[in-house]
């Protein structure tokens, strides 16, 4: 018995060591891997989307090497600080709240948010009078939900951990309403699963709660880095790298005015 | 897309992503085990003790992993810890990175679950063990610590294993809670396939239908186990 | 030895051994020296971290996440009692099908994770919705409420109808024989005889169920119930702030440890007939 237990010591600090490795030269990018078409994963496990092709492109620029991470949405800023990762791309937005926790680049694309209905619903008007006791979908922790919950006060407002679970549940018909970026909803509702749907309108931005627009995320104090990703955005945006990427997912300059 | 071809293993199918979830959940379960048995067997030395002190210990330790909700317990290690490590190694050197990955922190976070809740099993156990046998290892002049290996032990095994085989099983099933923090267990795959092909039905009945294989599998290998030990104690 | 051989004429207390510095003396002490410093440490940094603005926000919150919690846990527990008795019922049944049944029903739902059927009740149903809409179940399944209530009940009603099955088998065969010998209805057998002394057996087994609902309730967040937890991770997701956590966690212990002794003491009361 003694023998056993000595053997399990050793394979569970052998375990222990393997996870508790120090981190390695490659710069580690955080992302969600849940909000098409900016970062997704597919059927065979790999990322996709706008986010990771411009984090491709800017570590390119960079010349380093970089791996990505998969991070729940809510837990992402506790990573980025507990340095699981060394910057997230993951279509965070540039705001007040979150530049008390961690540093922003410039943006590297800004588009407005909107609210997506099904297709058959007699809601007409995006305003929070409108909405009124109905139920808007949300994913948790983001500006949207700031948004909802600040102004459309009067609606019942869900939380959802992910973009898919609202889409999930406002094709169900569990939510009248749901709201998010326009590029992220106009995408979903020009698939299939989207078909039950249509975008009632978009909405003006709220400086104060939206930002503005979509950053890379860093730890506080690291300018080095921050400063390299801007200037591999500016670098992308002018050699025509970014548009390339850009018109690959839009039919529109997605980085905004 | 029909059933068969989004449980396939082609790139189009989640069969291969499921089975991967399937590897880690039955890893993260047994790597949980040891650790969990070793520490919770040491609780149970702690809980007997004749020192107060260290009884009052032992015990704080199983009030507090018992009453907190397992996925609290998860959140605690995942990011507290981390936070916590992170300071302590910068006190001595500056610049390293120490990582809590979703993996470890299931396997500590489960482990002190399963550890408090098996120190109890085993401290029912040691009384069940009467004083004399003990008394007749020392008389025999064996010393204490050969006394536990060769007279104890074996008794204790026998005797905790119903208990622990039901530890077991709830372990299994606590290590759905690490799809919560990231990682790819039988959950979380299923769970990207349901929303990705809005297959949620069949995806989540997959997902409960493995973990009841699972309970099935480690029912029979309890059952084999229960008889082995049985079997030794009939043949004193 | 000397006493023993010396002649006795007075017998003196001995006097009490000292407290030698064993191992286990200086383990005990180190261990509890550790937890000290984590409670003090605990207490400093919840002290430093109190922002009066945060716990004016917030403490409402976590108030009415804590009464979603005890209400979804209450409201589930007593479903499940309900339909345990049924369940246990046909357990311990002759007919083998409704014996079957009831093997079936409890080995899936103590052989699965309650994270997992509650997905499938709330994600795999709602993807059945034209099928509800027309039998007219949709309002119900519409609800994560009611999804949350409907499969915390049916899981708990598995663990009840155990919990039930294995305090009346262990009354007593002989219990059920002299009551038929003075003549007892079965039914008046069950309710005055077996049930008391069931409830007995199955007194600490229901506060462990109670326990173990507390704390699984944790999970409905996912599904956008928010419950104590749920106000947890909102709060903590526009705070970034640690104690967030800590504090759901002193409050769960805080109820947890409540019902244990509650539990005790309630044992204690009920089983004085049986003390020597």
């Amino acid at each position: 018995m003694f023998r056993m237990t000595r053997f399990t010591l050793a394979v569970s600090a052998a375990v222990l060591a393997a996870g508790i490795a120090q981190a390695q030269d490659k710069l580690r990018i955080g992302t969600e891997g849940a909000y098409p078409p900016f970062n997704n994963l597919t059927a065979d496990g790999k990322l996709e989307g706008f986010d990771i092709d411009i984090a491709n492109a800017l570590c390119e620029e960079m010349e380093v090497e970089c791996e990505f991470v998969t991070q729940e949405w809510d837990g992402i800023i506790p990573a980025l600080q507990a340095e699981r990762f060394d910057a997230i791309i993951a279509s965070m937005s540039i705001t007040d709240e979150r530049k008390e926790q961690v540093d922003f680049t410039e943006k590297y694309y800004n588009t407005p948010p909107a609210i997506a209905v099904p297709k058959d619903s007699d809601l007409t008007d995006v305003t929070p009078e409108a909405l009124a006791g109905k139920a808007i979908g949300v994913q948790g922790s983001t500006t949207h939900s700031n948004f909802a919950e600040a102004k459309y006060d009067e609606s019942d407002i869900r939380l959802y951990p992910t973009a898919d679970e609202y889409k999930l549940d406002l094709e169900n018909g569990r939510v009248d309403a749901v709201m998010d970026d326009v590029t992220v909803l106009s995408e979903w509702i020009a698939t299939d699963s989207g078909a039950c749907c249509k975008i009632l309108g978009t909405l003006t931005p709220d400086p104060e709660i939206h930002g503005e627009g979509a950053g890379i995320a860093i730890r506080k104090g690291e300018d080095e880095l921050r400063e390299k990703f801007n200037d591999a955005i500016q670098a992308i945006r002018e050699n025509g790298k970014y548009k390339e990427i850009n018109d690959k997912y839009f039919d529109f300059d997605a980085y905004g005015g | 897309m029909d059933v068969a071809t989004l449980l396939s293993f082609g790139p189009r199918g989640w069969g291969d992503e499921i089975a991967w979830g399937v590897v880690v959940t039955v890893t993260l379960a047994l790597a949980t085990l040891p650790l969990g048995l070793l520490v919770g067997f040491f609780i149970a030395l702690g809980k007997q003790s004749e020192e107060k002190s260290l009884r009052l210990a032992a015990n704080i330790y199983t009030t507090i992993f018992r009453g907190l909700p397992e996925l609290l317990t998860l959140f605690l290690v995942f990011y507290g810890a981390q936070i916590g490590i992170q300071q302590f190694v910068r006190l001595f050197s500056p610049g390293t990175t120490v990582e809590i990955n979703a993996f470890v922190a299931g396997m500590i976070a489960l482990g002190a679950v399963f550890s408090s809740f098996a120190s109890e099993v085993l401290l029912s156990a040691f009384r069940a063990i009467p004083r004399g046998q003990y008394e007749g290892g020392y008389a025999i002049g064996l010393s204490h610590f050969q006394t536990m290996r060769l007279i104890i032990l074996p008794q204790l095994v026998r005797i905790a294993l119903p208990g622990l085989s039901n530890l077991w099983l709830i372990l299994i099933k606590d290590t759905a809670l690490v799809s919560v923090i990231g990682l790819s267990d039988i959950i979380r795959q299923t769970g990207v396939a349901a929303r990705v092909t809005k297959e949620a039905f069949l995806f989540f009945g997959v997902a409960c239908l493995l973990y009841l294989a699972l309970a099935i599998l480690s029912s029979v290998a309890l059952g084999a186990i229960d008889r082995w030990a049985g079997k030794e104690g009939v043949g004193r | 030895m000397n006493t023993a051989a010396a002649p006795a004429a007075s017998v003196e207390m001995p006097p009490p051994p000292a407290r030698r510095w064993t191992r286990d003396r200086v383990l005990g002490l180190v261990l509890m020296a550790v937890w000290g410093a984590l409670a003090l440490g605990l207490a400093s940094f919840l002290f430093n971290a109190w922002r009066p603005d945060l716990f004016e926000r917030y403490a409402p919150r976590y108030l009415s996440g804590l009464g979603i919690t005890l209400t979804l846990v209450g409201v589930s527990i007593l479903i499940g009692a309900v339909l345990s008795v049924p369940i246990a019922l046909m357990r311990m049944s002759k007919n083998r099908f409704a014996a079957a049944f009831a093997y079936g029903y409890v080995y899936f739902f103590r052989g699965t994770p309650l994270l997992a059927q509650t997905f499938l009740i709330y994600y795999g149903l709602g993807s059945f919705r034209p099928q509800l809409d027309a039998i007219g179940l949709w309002t119900f399944f519409r609800e994560a409420w009611y999804c949350a209530v409907l499969a915390f009940s049916l899981n708990t009603a598995a663990y009840q109808a155990e919990i039930l099955r294995g305090a009346i088998q262990s009354v007593p065969k002989g219990q059920w024989e002299g009551a038929a010998s003075l003549g007892l209805h079965r039914f008046q057998t069950f309710w005055k005889i077996i049930l008391p002394q069931a409830l007995i057996v199955a007194l600490r087994p229901y506060g462990n169920e109670i326990i173990l609902m507390i704390k699984g309730s944790a999970i409905v967040a996912i599904i956008t119930v928010y419950d104590l937890m749920g106000e947890t991770r909102r709060a903590y997701s526009r705070t970034f702030d640690f104690q967030t956590y800590l504090w759901a966690a002193i409050i769960y212990l805080a109820i947890v440890e409540t019902l244990r002794n509650a539990v005790d003491w309630v044992e204690r009361r009920i089983t004085r007939h049986l003390k020597r």
